[in-house]
């Protein structure tokens, strides 16, 4: 180790005592889940803290074998899917049209769209529940997956917008010489050009839909359609007594979406600033 | 940057243009008219979904709330303002507004100036930093209920790790009863709030402070400033717009608090963690008095309202108006 390296890792430790002080205050509660998981009910109450004695895998391979927890995964996954292609397709042909038109109303219309930025879905909740009520929506993955496209038209239209404005005229001028007419533009140059783009809005898209808690809960009065947030709080009001294998249902359950993440990390976190900052 | 596809119309008056011929306007015309209809008709799925079920159902509510309603057949019941006066009266709607802003203080007085700090300190060039960068962000994808359960947990009474903790360091006068103890709900839901959302802030400086040219703080490290001038006088500045967007996204999350207020305590113990979200879900869902749930829904409208349309007016503005203007002088 040179000198001036080691100056510098006597100068930058003090800043990693502070971040690790941090780092254990996220990462304890993970781990603490994982450890419970391992334990029984009795050990966990004996000894919460320690390492598990014996390690006692039955909570997770209970839960593995049960098809209710498949079930939630598939649901889950068919629900954000079918969301994010939705909002996605939708998004782009307006944002499309946002960028590349002027139109008489364009900006009023923009402004339609980024108000519903503004407003919690919470306000909308209640009539909402009545509409799909009335339609036949209700324990119907349908009454999930529209609404929750809806909802994410604007972040989703904004991004794109943002995105499909930087790519330069010539090509379109290009495209429209070589015969394109503005649909053909917008699926054979404009959607191959902007597949970042649409990554970063689908990885927000899935993760939105995936943890969504609030309309499933409406929407799905019986199990058919439950996604994994519903699964884990119906699962601890039945199990509440064993407490380990809360633990373990809950770990299993956080697994995907962290799996998600540590994949498609990039995306989201660029997603997520430029949604800020261009919302 | 220019369409093609149609002649700019902010751009495109015909005013020195000899005046045209009538065949050649009406062509005009209706080729306007095509073009019209091709960039709407770009518009029209998202336009369809957004109209149906964003904006009908808040105007609906807006409706019902001036009936009285158990949420079958149509409203027919019309009571007037009566519903507003009294959720205006009901001490558990004054209590959500109370916690409401009790929430937005906390977050704006110690969880973003956490966010910022971290930042500031995972700014610099360092060991481990993309792994402490991921690991505090890692919660932000967490679903809010399974954090709500994974944390009624953690934070049961004795036997849950927090008192673990606590007992093992010789603090059991710090633990007690937390979610349900009246007095220390919301400092508890606040702390596990702060646990889940204070990467997501972090995440956002991080991105704002890299876009800060180094030139800037190393000019004022020349003039001789040191660290605290630097950061009070060249970085917070220029970090003000993410700032301001921070602590808009901040607010409007304290405003639809639900799902982890739900999971934990669904409001309890005796309405001390109670939001409004959870108010309106007990009326409209538990309670089936729909004309006042939507009522209580027309209230949090209002206040997201009001307060975006004033932190657009005061606080946003500026940044808009510089967002335009690079949009026109840059192209982006």
């Amino acid at each position: 180790m040179t000198v001036r390296s080691k100056s510098r890792a006597r100068r930058t430790l003090p800043l990693h005592v502070v971040l690790i002080a941090v780092g254990a205050v996220m990462a304890v509660p993970l781990l603490y889940a994982v450890l419970s998981g391992f334990k029984s009910t009795d050990q966990l109450s004996g000894n919460p803290v320690g390492l598990p004695d014996p390690w006692v895998v039955s909570n997770y391979t209970d839960i593995l074998g049960s098809g209710s927890f498949w079930r939630l995964v598939g649901n889950s996954t068919l629900i954000a899917v079918a969301t994010t292609v939705v909002v996605v397709a939708v998004s782009a042909l307006a944002a499309f049209s946002f960028a590349r038109f002027a139109f008489r109303g364009r900006e009023l219309l923009f402004t339609l769209f980024t108000m519903g930025l503004m407003f919690p879905f919470a306000v909308a909740a209640l009539p909402l529940f009545l509409l799909l009520r009335s339609l036949g929506l209700l324990d119907n993955p349908l009454g999930v997956i529209l609404p929750q496209a809806a909802f994410g038209l604007p972040m989703t239209i904004i991004i794109l917008r943002g995105f499909f404005r930087e790519i330069p005229g010539e090509l379109e001028e290009a495209a429209t010489l070589d015969g394109c007419g503005p649909f053909g533009f917008f699926w054979r140059v404009l959607l191959p050009m902007a597949r970042p783009a649409l990554g970063t809005v689908s990885v927000l898209a899935v993760v939105t839909s995936w943890n969504n808690f609030f309309l499933p809960l409406l929407v799905f009065t019986d199990s058919t359609w439950w996604t994994i947030p519903i699964g884990v709080q119906q699962f601890q009001g039945q199990y509440s007594a064993d407490t380990a294998r809360v633990f373990a249902y809950l770990v299993l359950a956080m697994v995907p979406a962290l799996a998600f993440y540590s994949v498609a990390e990039r995306q989201l976190v660029g997603g997520l600033a430029a949604g800020a900052t261009k919302g | 940057m220019t369409s093609t596809f149609l002649p700019d119309e902010r751009t495109g008056p015909d005013v020195d243009r000899p005046p045209p011929s009538a065949t050649a306007a009406r062509g005009r015309g209706r080729r306007r008219a095509y073009h019209w209809l091709t960039a709407v008709g770009f518009q029209l799925p998202a336009l369809v979904l957004f109209v149906v079920l964003v904006l009908l159902p808040i105007l609906f509510a807006l409706y019902a709330a001036f009936f009285r309603w158990g949420g079958f057949g149509m409203p027919s019941d019309y009571i007037g303002t009566e519903n507003f006066t009294r959720a205006f009266d009901d001490p558990v709607l004054l209590g959500d507004l109370w916690r409401c802003l009790v929430l937005v203080v906390l977050s704006v007085a110690l969880q973003l100036p956490f966010a910022l700090a971290t930042a500031v300190l995972l700014n610099q060039r360092m060991r481990g930093r993309a792994v402490y960068r991921m690991l505090f962000f890692a919660p932000y994808v967490l679903s809010e209920a399974i954090t709500g359960v994974l944390f009624s947990m953690i934070f049961a009474p004795g036997d849950g790790l927090a008192d673990q903790i606590l007992g093992g360091v010789g603090l059991d006068g710090l633990g007690g009863e937390w979610f349900a103890d009246p007095s220390m709900v919301m400092a508890t839901l606040f702390l596990v709030m702060t646990w889940k959302y204070f990467g997501f802030h972090m995440m956002l400086y991080l991105a704002g402070l890299q876009s800060i040219p180094k030139e800037l703080t190393e000019a004022a490290l020349i003039d001789g400033a040191n660290a605290w001038q630097r950061f009070r006088s060249v970085t917070l500045p220029l970090l003000a717009p993410t700032l301001r967007i921070s602590v808009f996204l901040s607010v409007i999350g304290a405003i639809q608090l639900f799902d982890l207020v739900w999971v934990v305590t669904q409001g309890g113990p005796d309405h001390h963690s109670e939001t409004m979200a959870v108010t309106m879900f007990q009326f409209g869902f538990k309670r089936y008095q729909v004309g006042y749930a939507s009522a209580i829904s027309v209230v949090m409208f209002g206040i997201s309202l009001v307060f975006a349309l004033a932190y657009q007016r005061f606080v946003l503005r500026r940044d808009l108006e510089g967002a335009t203007t690079t949009m026109r002088g840059g192209g982006k």
